[in-house]
């Protein structure tokens, strides 16, 4: 199960799980809009950018096309 | 490497024409975003063949700057989405949505769900969703019983689909029912009853995603690409296969794909079953009425519907609101403006992505 980091804190993911349903499955939404209103995945198929979140480093990555890896930092602070 | 088919898009479609091309002897590349082959329908399915044909997977396209002597467009579908008040709260997704998100890994065992919307997308995100373990305590379809029936007696034409719209029935499919307002764990339905819900998965139907064939200059007629008998659009050495051409799903977009691989003209008529879905499904006004003055129009914005009414057109509501002007570049409410107003949304432009500053300076 790799390991990877959300926000700082550690966490275990599953094999074979996008950095969206890692998310989810913790809890933890996947960002907070400009209006401050918490937002989870919508299409889960990479065009509504609901899941957009910061890939070690790379900001407005879409979570939902890409797979955990272990040791992958990850933030949800995209606007 | 000059490429004599590049197909942009892994799902069934895209898939069938790369095996075609590679078939028929033509050096071939096939193209998808995501990190593997099989599109929505068959994501994270192991063992998708694919032999002899080069593959960049991970890989957005933000322009069409490249050339093959045929490029085959096979970018599929996706849901569109009608606002009601809290449709932007995290339990809801989309139907095709959830379905797309337990594919990827979002464990949904013992998750309550309401699914509602339209389409026989929602029996199959039913069926899905039920094996992966989640208790399906509603299927609600906007479209009336008189609709369906008609629907269901056509489909004697068509006996694997019948077979297929059999296997997926579901008790908990009522017609003629539609979401009204979503709150934390419940959604009130049409009905006026309240069901409790882990997740409400809502979408109202698909669109082609023809960003791509726009930014070709393909001629789009009546919201989908036109194409010939042999898929080729109106741009020479460019074909669109699948749901571009129209929503009629798998059968049609292998054999559409396999057609524009071979460079064969497609068999069968699968634009009789397209206009089925179409009449069927047909959206009812009450939906387009659903939304409140603060209800929430562009998610990326967060513009609500008050701010869009004294605006006329898509680029107004862009220059005044910034509607349609975040990361998703509108895909998401540019079809709800023209559900709700009639406004068309056919600009792009490239780069068809947000990309970061440096991959345009290398450029």
């Amino acid at each position: 199960m790799p390991h990877i980091v959300i926000n700082g804190t550690p966490h275990q993911a599953d094999e074979k799980t996008t950095v969206a349903a890692a998310l989810m499955n913790l809890g933890i939404t996947s960002r907070t809009s400009v209006s401050g209103q918490p937002r989870n995945p919508l299409c889960g198929m990479g065009i509504c950018f609901e899941c957009r979140v910061t890939i070690d480093g790379i900001a407005y990555q879409r979570g939902c096309q890409v797979e955990v890896r272990e040791g992958m930092e990850v933030s949800t602070d995209a606007i | 490497m000059r490429y004599d088919a590049i197909i942009i898009g892994a799902g069934p479609a895209g898939l069938a024409a790369a095996r075609a091309a590679k078939h028929a002897g033509k050096q071939t590349l096939i193209i998808d975003d995501n990190h593997g082959p099989g599109g929505q329908i068959w994501r994270g399915r192991d063992g998708i063949e694919l032999k002899g044909v080069d593959r960049r997977f991970s890989t957005q396209i933000t322009d069409l700057n490249f050339s093959a002597t045929q490029i085959i467009l096979a970018t599929g579908a996706r849901e569109l989405f009608l606002p009601f008040p809290g449709w932007t709260l995290p339990h809801v997704l989309g139907a095709g949505g959830l379905q797309a998100m337990a594919k990827q890994g979002l464990n949904v065992q013992g998750k309550s769900v309401v699914i509602a919307g339209s389409g026989p997308l929602l029996l199959a995100v039913a069926s899905n969703l039920k094996k992966a373990g989640a208790d399906i305590t509603l299927i609600a379809e906007q479209a009336p019983w008189s609709s369906l029936l008609h629907f269901g007696s056509q489909l004697l034409r068509w006996p694997s689909k019948l077979t297929q719209a059999l296997q997926l029935f579901n008790i908990n499919y009522t017609p003629n029912l539609w979401p009204i307002e979503a709150k934390p764990g419940e959604v009130l339905m049409s009905n006026g009853k309240t069901y409790p819900c882990n997740y409400l998965a809502c979408a109202f139907g698909l669109l082609p995603n023809l960003e791509l064939a726009r930014l070709a200059n393909c001629k789009i007629e009546n919201g989908f690409v036109k194409v010939n008998r042999h898929q080729q659009t109106s741009v020479q050495g460019i074909y669109a296969v699948g749901e571009l051409t129209g929503i009629g799903g798998l059968e049609k977009a292998e054999a559409e794909g396999e057609a524009a691989g071979a460079g064969t003209a497609t068999l069968g008529n699968h634009q009789d079953f397209v206009k089925l879905l179409t009449r069927t499904f047909k959206l009812r006004d009450e939906l387009k009425q659903l939304a409140q003055p603060d209800t929430i129009l562009c998610r990326c914005e967060d513009i609500p519907f008050s701010r869009t009414t004294q605006c006329s057109s898509m680029r107004e509501a862009k220059l005044q609101t910034r509607c349609g002007m975040g990361p998703c570049q509108g895909r998401i409410c540019g079809p709800i403006l023209e559900q709700l107003y009639g406004w068309p949304s056919d600009s792009v432009r490239q780069p068809l992505y947000p990309v970061p500053l440096k991959s345009l300076i290398q450029s």
